[in-house]
């Protein structure tokens, strides 16, 4: 069987650490990795008229910048070593939507990086590791 | 330098401060008589009766509308009801578009430019003149006038302009050329500007001024009289700030805070109904014998119905058009279904909204009846009832809900300020949406629309609400009458579309995503 790994990736030096834990894994047992950016949205939130007029342009763009400033650096180094990698850029709830990707590309293990020491905020609305833990449907590994 | 210029400063501050109530009055004085004589002619026409009677055409106008449409579309707006909660939840979105303009999000954007002063305010002027039974008129216009929403937001989106760079424009100027060459019918150009220019005096009137009023108004009420201008002033400024300055954590914060005042606005209607509830039944009898007797009101049952029609129109503005602008932004590829999306807005804004706002005037007592007859007493005029503090408007409501929670003043003047507020920012972006399709764009032809924006907001503030709010109606309704015309010429656009929908949607080619 082969392996798959998504890694949860948004440029921080813990998501570097957990991409590069996930490529020594890779290179120990094969398969390949899903380097996954998830643009946190949500459908139900507010907008004025203006920004909705300009929304799908705006898109475009927070898509190219993120392609161009985020995955395409993080995919270039690992790609020369010659690991098998692909990218996937999505919007929503990161939780939820890394849980999407790791079901439609058959992934079998989530790799994501631990964001500092837990605050209040991830006290009161629960973190990404925590939301991950508790509803992914692979194994989640957290990397220090 | 600067040391010898500040003492200088103050001083004239102080001086002008000082003198300031006398020359304000005179100045609120001379702005509202100059805005009175300026508009009245307009007034006069958009309001005149039918010959030989009280009746307003252009409230006969409306009412054919929405019929109309309701009954060509098969009474759309309780069919599709469920359908549409369905959509605005999400469960037809295409995960793959997420990042895209939602149904939820063009749906609570356009709402939050509808509800506003005319849930509150206008809805006391309706009551208050009209008597309970004009709030039964005006839930039947709610109900009714989904049918006109429906209609004007799927063309809407429709026939909106999708530019390169990924922007849209869309609105009746959009369907009117558009839709109107596509069906070979002449005059769509010709329509298009007429709109336009109804839409540039509906965003500065209904859109604007009424607004600044009566958030002056709720403001003194709080704090005492003061001059108007000085309110506006306040309010152009920030308005400009947001508009002109591209100032947009004001306008994001308000976009934030105005849904949550819009249902706190509700639960408090609801908690001052179930500390009455004995009364709940009574004054929806008030409501039913008003609405068909008029029970003495001024104008009588045509009176209460005339009030409760034009204050349900001023609130969820269906078929004037102001809709399909903001609509037209969301990502889809359905026209229709913005349609069904939009037809929640006028139940939202008139048929909850409003009716709390009708039921917590008439609950709590505030329009004074003769205790032998049971007949509202009017005042000297004749024109409106007597209240017990002889409040109206935007201050009647505030009575009512204050006399069953005291600080809730408090609460509805920053509701009443932030509803102004996000109504103001809506409709200026329909303004210029609608300048711009009359001068093209660019940077300094916008900068006109907006600076004259702002200056209509202390004109408002300054005005009195008589003028105001018979300018503000007159605008608004004139954006219907060459709306309408629009919709009719459409409509078997619009149900052509419906049919394939919901054809589509039965035999499950369109499908669910959550």
């Amino acid at each position: 069987m082969s392996h798959k790994i998504v890694v949860g990736y948004d440029g921080s030096d813990s998501a570097k650490a957990a991409l590069s834990f996930a490529a020594d894994l890779t290179r120990a047992q094969g398969g390949s990795i899903v380097v996954a950016h998830v643009l946190e949205w949500s459908p139900y939130s507010f907008l004025t008229p203006t920004e909705l007029e300009e929304r799908h342009k705006r898109r475009r763009e927070e898509l190219e910048r993120a392609e161009a400033a985020i995955l395409a650096p993080a995919v270039e180094g690992l790609k020369e070593s010659g690991l098998e990698i692909e990218t996937a850029l999505k919007y929503g709830g990161i939780a939820a939507t890394l849980i999407h990707i790791a079901k439609d590309s058959g992934a079998d293990q989530i790799v994501i990086g631990r964001n500092g020491e837990p605050g209040l905020t991830s006290r009161v609305f629960g973190s990404v590791a925590i939301s991950l833990a508790q509803a992914a449907p692979v194994p989640v590994t957290i990397v220090p | 330098m600067k040391n010898l210029f500040k003492p200088a400063a103050l001083a004239a501050l102080t001086l002008l401060v000082a003198s300031a109530p006398a020359m304000a009055q005179s100045l609120d004085q001379t702005i509202n008589e100059g805005f009175a004589n300026a508009t009245g002619w307009f007034v006069n026409f958009i309001f005149s009766p039918f010959p030989g009677t009280t009746f307003p055409w252009i409230v006969m106008w409306l009412v054919i509308a929405a019929t109309v449409f309701t009954l060509y579309f098969g009474f759309i707006q309780f069919r599709a009801f469920p359908h549409s909660i369905s959509l605005v939840k999400g469960d037809y979105s295409d995960p793959n578009d997420a990042g895209e303009v939602s149904h939820f999000q063009a749906l609570a954007t356009a709402l939050s430019g509808t509800v506003g002063l005319g849930n509150i305010a206008g809805v006391a002027v309706a009551v208050g003149i009209g008597g309970p039974g004009a709030t039964f008129w005006m839930i039947l216009a709610g109900l009714m006038g989904m049918a006109s929403k429906f209609t004007e937001c799927t063309l809407g989106v429709k026939y909106r302009n999708e530019y390169e760079d990924g922007t849209v424009s869309g609105g009746p100027m959009y369907y009117m050329t558009k839709g109107f060459a596509e069906r070979g019918v002449p005059a769509g150009k010709f329509m298009a500007i007429l709109f336009s220019v109804f839409c540039i005096l509906g965003a500065l009137g209904g859109g604007n001024m009424f607004q600044a009023n009566q958030a002056h108004a709720q403001i003194t009420n709080v704090v005492g009289d003061y001059p108007g201008w000085i309110t506006g002033i306040v309010f152009a400024g920030i308005v400009f700030a947001v508009i002109v300055g591209g100032l947009k954590s004001i306008a994001s914060v308000t976009e934030k805070v105005v849904p949550f005042m819009g249902v706190l606005y509700v639960l408090t209607a609801l908690v001052i109904l179930l500390m009455n509830a004995d009364m709940i039944g009574w004054a929806f009898g008030e409501i039913i014998t008003g609405a068909f007797t008029g029970a003495g009101v001024a104008g009588g049952m045509v009176g209460a119905l005339i009030q409760g029609f034009k204050r349900a129109a001023f609130s969820n503005e269906a078929g004037v058009g102001s809709a399909a602008i903001a609509h037209s932004a969301v990502r889809t590829k359905e026209p229709i279904t913005e349609g069904f999306v939009s037809l929640l807005e006028p139940f939202i804004d008139t048929v909850v909204i409003c009716t709390m706002t009708a039921l917590v005037i008439i609950i709590t007592g505030q329009l004074i009846s003769d205790p032998n007859t049971g007949l509202y007493l009017l005042d000297e005029g004749a024109s409106t009832i007597q209240t017990v503090d002889g409040n109206k408007g935007v201050a009647l409501t505030s009575a009512a809900f204050s006399s069953a929670i005291p600080f809730f003043k408090y609460i509805l003047a920053i509701a009443v300020i932030l509803f102004a507020f996000s109504t103001m920012i809506s409709w200026s972006y329909y303004g210029l949406k609608a300048w711009t399709f009359l001068f093209g764009e660019g940077q300094g032809k916008e900068l006109v629309f907006k600076v004259i924006f702002c200056i209509f907001v202390v004109i408002g503030a300054s005005a009195s609400l008589g003028p105001v709010i018979d300018f503000s109606d007159a605008a608004i309704f004139a954006m219907a009458v060459v709306n309408i015309v629009a919709l009719y010429v459409l409509m078997p656009v619009v149900k052509r579309e419906l049919d394939s929908y919901l054809s589509r949607l039965k035999s499950g080619e369109i499908k669910k995503f959550h």
